[in-house]
């Protein structure tokens, strides 16, 4: 375990969250997760505002809530800010995180994507668009490998494969709503039978 | 002349209000554990009905392609085209709004709850589930390959291909999009000549 980090942050140092955090924006081609060994970095060893322990939580509890992926990234905001000593400092940090991990992105994307709709005609968006197809499918399935692997890859974790296996083929084959398929994931996992 | 899209891409529904479009977003995000992208396609193409399958590839293709969080573009697009930049703010907000708050409760939580041997098998056996949630989408838009202008063969190889490459080999993204989704592109602008 490491020691608790007490940290005084002053507006300069805000501003240098809020500004790396623009350029990751830029970065995160594939998502913000795609930046996380960035963050890290810049986090963790460069300035000392999270611990090691801090890093991996934001990212774990994250992945479990529910919401998009990138709300990891308010949760570190969240605890530079308890480090700071406030819970005020904590809602400034989720504010500065998270609007520089999106402005720049969200202005590139809305642009982009009206100019592409305006534009859905020409034969070069549209080649575009459907040639990425076959690559949308297999990203896809190595996303859902890798998920499935981070549970463990060896062969005493058979039931976790089973059980993301079935899930998938119920949710393919019906129209069964996935909050029963979560909820029977959930409880098979908290009766200690995966 | 004002070309509209070809009758098979045109999705039958589309929101009634932004206030519908932000119920909507909350909705399916905060379906979404582990991720959001599965439940977008489940929510917005087979319970709504406000986009094709056709249209949820492509869009993702773009989302994927510009910098900033997968399903954060994608409501970015598809609210933009909806309503403009209301639209676009507003599923923005759907999206993130709710979620936040509920994963900073969580994250302040969490210290009180990582503990409990239930509470992390719970989380395993999401886990999986969202593993099998991921797969079973890549399943039903590898279905949308058949009318794809890549022509089918070179589809099930790019689609292969991607596979090895991103899940087993671990190449970086950036590199096989370039490759991979390249290759696609051309052969989507072949295909729409032809």
């Amino acid at each position: 375990m490491t020691a608790p980090l007490q940290l005084v942050l002053g507006w300069h140092d805000w501003l240098t969250l809020f500004s790396h955090f623009l350029l990751l924006s830029l970065m995160s081609v594939g998502g913000a997760i795609s930046t996380t060994s960035e963050m890290h970095r810049f986090l963790v060893e460069q300035h000392h505002w999270l611990t090691q322990a801090q890093f991996n939580d934001s990212i774990a509890i994250a992945q479990a809530a529910p919401g998009p992926n990138v709300l990891f990234v308010a949760l570190m905001g969240w605890n530079v800010g308890m480090n700071a000593g406030s819970v005020a400092a904590a809602v400034l940090g989720v504010g500065v995180t998270m609007f520089g991990i999106l402005l720049p992105s969200t202005v590139l994307t809305y642009a982009a994507s009206q100019w592409g709709h305006r534009n859905r005609h020409l034969r070069a968006v549209r080649a575009f668009k459907q040639g990425m197809a076959p690559l949308v499918v297999a990203l896809l399935m190595a996303t859902a490998w890798i998920l499935a692997s981070a549970g463990g890859s060896d062969a005493s974790h058979w039931r976790l494969w089973l059980l993301s296996l079935v899930s998938g083929l119920i949710i393919w084959r019906t129209r069964l709503h996935l909050l029963w398929i979560l909820g029977a994931g959930a409880l098979i996992g908290a009766l200690q039978l995966l | 002349m004002n070309p509209t899209l070809p009758a098979p891409l045109a999705a039958r529904h589309r929101p009634a209000s932004l206030r519908a479009l932000f119920i909507a977003f909350t909705w399916l995000a905060l379906q979404g554990f582990g991720g959001v992208l599965a439940v977008v396609q489940r929510e917005l193409v087979e319970r709504k009905e406000w986009l094709t399958q056709e249209e949820f590839v492509e869009d993702w293709a773009v989302a994927q392609v510009l910098p900033g969080p997968n399903v954060v573009n994608l409501a970015l697009m598809f609210g933009g085209r909806m309503f403009g930049l209301a639209g676009a703010l507003t599923a923005l907000a759907g999206l993130l709004a709710v979620p936040l708050v509920v994963v900073v409760l969580l994250a302040v939580l969490h210290a009180h709850f990582a503990a409990s041997p239930a509470v992390e098998g719970a989380l395993r056996g999401m886990g999986a589930v969202s593993a099998g949630l991921i797969g079973a989408l890549g399943l039903k838009l590898a279905g949308a390959l058949a009318t794809n202008p890549v022509p089918l063969a070179w589809s099930i190889a790019i689609g292969i291909a991607g596979f090895v490459l991103i899940a087993l080999l671990q190449v970086p993204l950036l590199y096989v999009m370039l490759v991979l989704g390249g290759l696609g592109c051309v052969l989507a602008w072949r295909g729409l000549a032809a």
